[in-house]
């Protein structure tokens, strides 16, 4: 017979206000089995965690139950409680009477009555309960960043300056990410170019870091410590290691009417190209679907001008295969789509911009040399219209539901150096809030206001419309209670943020889970900041939420910390929840091998003996208890119920489910 | 009638929630009748959430909204202005005595060229 | 496939050139439709207010009609038709209790939920005909610079009307790049003439109408067309006068050559 032991606690008022815990203890002490029932303020406390620890020893208890917050929240600490105890930690049930019960409940009468219902549920599963030891399994030294922005850069920095090897896989032919596109960066106004640089050459130069760009992650196997990983690395019709990023090759292409990306599409360049003067590698690239030679055959004049014959029009996509004891996902943002806001004029007019697209035109190295000019017929502008949260805060269908975080202050550092270097230009901003937490951001702001007259309107603009030459902006301003109408050169639109496309594919491959917004969901909002729910993936960057680049060095820097904790360990504790066969009901189908997603389940032949000494050679399915992370997908497939989950068997469930039933 | 009954009845019938506006005045920067009107559309979201229904009863801008639906399509946070302006409409034209058309007064106000939907319209808005 | 047609009350009076040359255009493109047997009017307005249910009910038997008629494809030319009928629609469609309360009052053989669909001629040219097979059948191409003007009801509300793009539409323009004309684009176009208020207010109604046709005027317009009997009396009356307005249905007529 077991010796139970219930543990029933108020977290302060948060179960407490809603639940009888006195009652729920009172009556659980009556169940079979269960020896001693308490309640207490704060279970997780020392204090609470003592008087635990003291009854297990006292009592003499085989095992606890827990009626407190989620699982998620403090099983683990409670499977520490008990083990220090002398118990097997999985001999610990948490009953889950906060999340389910109390702060979804306001009729106390009924929240007690579900909370006493979810305690013997744990109960009569914990009567099925047996002790579990957790496998062991080696953790492979290296770590995968996937994204090369500041986010993925800083973190690969990061984790290789601890001594472990990095490779950071992007996307585009360079690393640098949207913040090598910008001119200057808020609140200090240094050049994005100057502080950014310097970090690229040093993960070109580390040499525990491998850059693979033009690649993309085609799929990833394993688990926490051992992932498999497929990167495919698209043919760049160019041998990465002979060319010398000369640039002969892009003079002489015939054909240059390519949209130039890095520019915002705002100028154009050759087929054969290098993404800007300062990439990593500095290597060129060809675009297949430009390339005269490699779609129609006629052509070859940058392959006959190179002087280090790196050109190859025969280069083929290769795939690459790596193992890594980490991920980290720093897949980064784009400005959305602004088909849905014409009213702005963004489809119709060409001296409507987005905010991205001025910092190409202010920037030294962008097409107009920074020499900022409109783009219809490069004229300066000498009035400037700037309109904020264009698509952010929109919850009619057309835009994203959240803050962007990043317009106001950057629009403030627009507005701010456009009056700086065109004293005469006039600067409007539309704006419903302006939104600057952070150091000296606010002073930042106000700058723009005292310092430079920046004229900020608080309304929004309802319409854009070309008269006389002049971009008219209609809008609303609800301090002075009137609609003004400001004839404007140029307009500049503060687009929504959104996450990068791709990072729906990738949460898929690493089994993270995502929001509604697309963006990666952390395993503790408050407490886990950087990491995912899945064990082994961290997020750096906006691909967990809009942030600025202080904040994204930040978060960067601390999920390197968090990689280098889990690559410094040699060992890693493996689930005890694992699967396993029962192998007399096995009849070796193949089905649970083919939905396990770990690859953890192989078959053996096995000799059982059949009575009257005869034998039988059979197929059966066996887990390896160091691949299998406990997911159950096995145990539901199974056409025969063999498969089973420790910790999770199908008797301790339906225990589960008799007890809820049971009046 | 009870100014709470009339508010919630003008809200009920605006099907619209004027809570979930963000006070960005897109509404307002949008509507083509805006300097003709005393109270504003903004202002019609914000009136009626705050219950106070006279100055919307009172409004010359309940006649000279254009019903053209540039507030409803452009609002972000899906509210609806221009049915808040209609639903305080039917708020004064219900009561008894308060019909704005005459339709003796009809034949001076209209021309030859005058389409008839026109007129039907002006009945269906200015008169129950 | 054979559509209802819907003329609605203006078509037959003050707005006789939208209906008359939209049928003979029907008939040089060999679209097959049928009027409306003893339709009514639509009722001019969209009743907004969510307890107004006997101002659909007219709007609500012609819906029914097209679908107990004929194929269930209603065909509409006036904007203030087409707005009044598609939004009213939504509602039986989507809206239980003026589902409930129309039905009751009515009482059809068969409850009426939606069932039609609302075409306006200028979807019906988009969807069903082509505009490239339009390019085809002109014989006069109208070899002038023509505004198009949307106003407001063909749009808006654009979740309900799902018309064409609220602020940046292109149908028609589309339309008349296919009858031969250029089409210019003026910011204007989307804009409300101020119609509704022309008999009550008619100061605010000619200052609307001069910005529209002063700006249409200003990207280079040499006439205006419309599909709103309102926005025509509006335009033609209260605008600067000096840019003549056409509905849409007289222009296509011209082109495929069957205007007299």
């Amino acid at each position: 017979m077991q010796r139970i032991g219930v543990f029933v606690c108020w977290c302060g008022s948060n179960i407490a206000s809603t639940v009888d815990v006195k009652k729920v203890a009172e009556v659980l002490k009556a169940e079979p089995g269960v020896v001693i029932s308490e309640n207490y303020q704060y279970m997780c406390s020392e204090n609470g965690q003592a008087l635990i620890r003291n009854a297990i020893k006292e009592h003499s208890l085989t095992g606890i139950v827990v009626c407190s917050c989620s699982p998620r929240m403090h099983e683990a600490t409670f499977r520490r409680t008990a083990e220090s105890a002398g118990l097997n930690p999985y001999m610990v049930e948490i009953a889950n009477i906060r999340e389910q019960c109390s702060w979804i409940h306001k009729d106390m009468e009924e929240a007690t009555e579900k909370a006493i219902i979810l305690g013997r549920s744990a109960i009569a599963k914990l009567k099925l309960n047996a002790p579990l030891t957790s496998g062991e399994s080696a953790v492979v030294k290296r770590a995968l960043v996937i994204g090369g922005g500041i986010a993925g850069i800083q973190s690969a920095l990061d984790i290789a300056e601890a001594g472990f090897e990095v490779d950071i896989v992007e996307t585009s032919p360079t690393i640098g990410g949207n913040m090598a596109k910008l001119d200057k960066t808020f609140p200090t106004l240094d050049c994005a170019a100057c502080i950014l640089t310097p970090k690229m050459v040093d993960c070109a130069q580390n040499e525990k870091i491998d850059i693979l760009t033009y690649s993309e992650v085609e799929s990833v196997k394993g688990f926490v410590g051992n992932f498999k990983v497929q990167i495919r690395k698209k043919a760049r019709f160019v041998d990465e290691k002979k060319c010398t990023g000369c640039g002969e090759c892009m003079q002489k292409c015939p054909s240059k009417k390519g949209l130039n990306d890095f520019n915002m599409g705002l100028n154009t360049r050759p087929a054969i190209y290098i993404p800007f003067a300062q990439a990593i590698p500095n290597v060129a690239v060809i675009d297949p679907e430009q390339c005269l030679k490699l779609k129609n055959g006629k052509c070859g004049l940058c392959a006959m001008k190179c002087n280090v014959n790196a050109i190859d029009y025969t280069q083929k996509d290769e795939i690459i295969e790596r193992e890594y004891g980490a991920i980290v996902v720093a897949t980064g943002y784009k400005p959305i789509s602004l088909e849905n806001f014409n009213e702005y004029g963004y489809s119709q007019y060409k001296d409507v911009v987005t905010s991205l697209e001025l910092e190409r035109l202010m920037n030294a190295a962008g097409p107009s040399e920074g020499h900022l000019v409109r783009p219809s017929d490069h004229k300066e502008p000498k009035v400037i219209t700037f309109i904020q949260c264009v698509g952010s805060r929109d919850t009619s269908g057309c835009g994203k539901p959240y803050c962007s975080k990043i317009c106001c202050m950057y629009t403030a550092k627009h507005a701010m150096l456009i009056r700086e270097k065109y004293p005469d230009t006039e600067v409007h901003v539309f704006y419903i809030d302006v939104r600057t937490p952070g150091k000296n951001y606010d002073e930042f702001f106000r700058r723009a206001v005292e310092q430079y007259g920046v004229d900020y309107v608080k309304g929004m603009v309802g319409k854009v419309y070309e008269e006389n030459g002049k971009l008219m902006v209609q809008g609303a301003d609800l301090i002075n209670n009137e609609q003004v109408v400001i004839p404007s050169d140029l307009v500049v639109l503060a687009a929504a943020i959104e996450p990068s496309p791709t990072v729906r594919k990738i949460a898929t491959m690493v089994t993270a889970s995502i929001d509604t917004n697309n963006f990666l969901t952390e395993a503790h909002a408050k407490l886990r900041p950087v990491e995912s729910p899945t064990a082994g993936i961290f997020l750096s960057g906006v691909c967990q939420g809009p942030k600025d680049i202080p904040e994204t060095v930040s978060q960067a820097s601390a999920c390197a910390a968090k990689v280098i904790g889990l690559l410094a360990k040699d060992k890693l504790k493996c689930n005890a929840s694992v699967a396993h066969s029962d192998e007399t009901l096995c009849s070796g189908c193949s089905v649970c091998a083919n939905v396990c997603p770990y690859g953890a389940i192989t078959y053996v032949d096995k000799e059982f003996r059949l009575g009257g000494g005869k034998t039988e050679l059979r197929r059966v399915a066996s887990v390896n208890p160091a691949v299998c992370q406990g997911c159950g997908a096995c145990t539901v497939t199974c056409p025969s119920g063999a498969m089973d989950l420790k910790g999770f068997t199908t008797g301790q469930i339906m225990a589960e489910v008799d007890a809820i039933c049971k009046r | 009638m009870d100014k709470l009954e009339q508010v919630k009845l003008v809200k009920e019938r605006s099907g619209t929630d004027a809570r979930k506006c963000m006070k960005c005045g897109k509404c307002s920067g949008r509507c083509p009748a805006y300097n003709e009107m005393d109270v504003k559309p903004h202002q019609f979201v914000s009136y009626i959430e705050k219950g106070d229904i006279d100055k919307l009863l009172n409004s010359k801008s309940l006649y000279t909204c254009l019903s053209c639906f540039a507030c409803v399509e452009r609002c972000p946070r899906g509210v609806a202005p221009a049915n808040v302006i209609e639903a305080v409409r039917q708020e004064v034209i219900r009561v008894q005595g308060e019909n704005k058309i005459q339709a003796e007064k009809v034949p001076e106000m209209i021309d030859e060229t005058i389409p008839q939907q026109l007129l039907v319209s002006m009945f269906r808005k200015l008169n129950k | 496939m054979k559509f209802t047609y819907y003329p609605g009350c203006t078509l037959r009076t003050k707005a006789k050139q939208l209906d008359i040359y939209g049928r003979k255009s029907l008939e040089a493109l060999g679209v097959d439709f049928e009027e409306v047997k003893e339709w009514q009017c639509c009722g001019a307005v969209y009743p907004i207010s969510r307890d107004e249910v006997a101002t659909k009910l007219s709007a609500v038997r012609t819906l029914n009609s097209a679908k107990v008629e004929g194929e269930g494809k209603l065909l509409t030319l006036c904007s203030a038709c087409h707005h009044v009928l598609k939004r009213v629609n939504g509602d039986m469609k989507n809206d239980e209790n003026i589902r409930f309360k129309a039905n009751n009052y009515l009482a059809l053989e068969e409850e009426y939920a939606g069932e039609t669909d609302v075409i306006h001629y200028l979807e019906l040219l988009r969807d069903y005909v082509g505009f490239d097979n339009i390019k085809r059948a002109v014989k006069n191409p109208i070899n002038k610079k023509v505004g198009a003007y949307y106003g407001c009801l063909l749009l808006r509300p654009s979740k309900e009307l799902a018309f064409d793009s609220p602020e940046n539409p292109t149908i028609i323009e589309d339309f008349i790049k296919a009858i031969g004309g250029t089409p210019v684009i003026y910011g204007m176009r989307n804009e409300c003439c101020g119609a509704y208020v022309s008999a009550t207010n008619k100061e605010i109604a000619v200052k609307k109408s001069v910005k529209v046709t002063d700006d249409a005027m200003g990207h280079g317009a040499e006439l205006l067309v419309t599909a709103c009997p309102l926005c025509m009396y509006n335009l033609t009356e209260n605008g600067n006068k000096k840019v003549p307005v056409y509905y849409f249905t007289e222009l296509l007529a011209e082109a495929l050559g069957v205007k007299e």
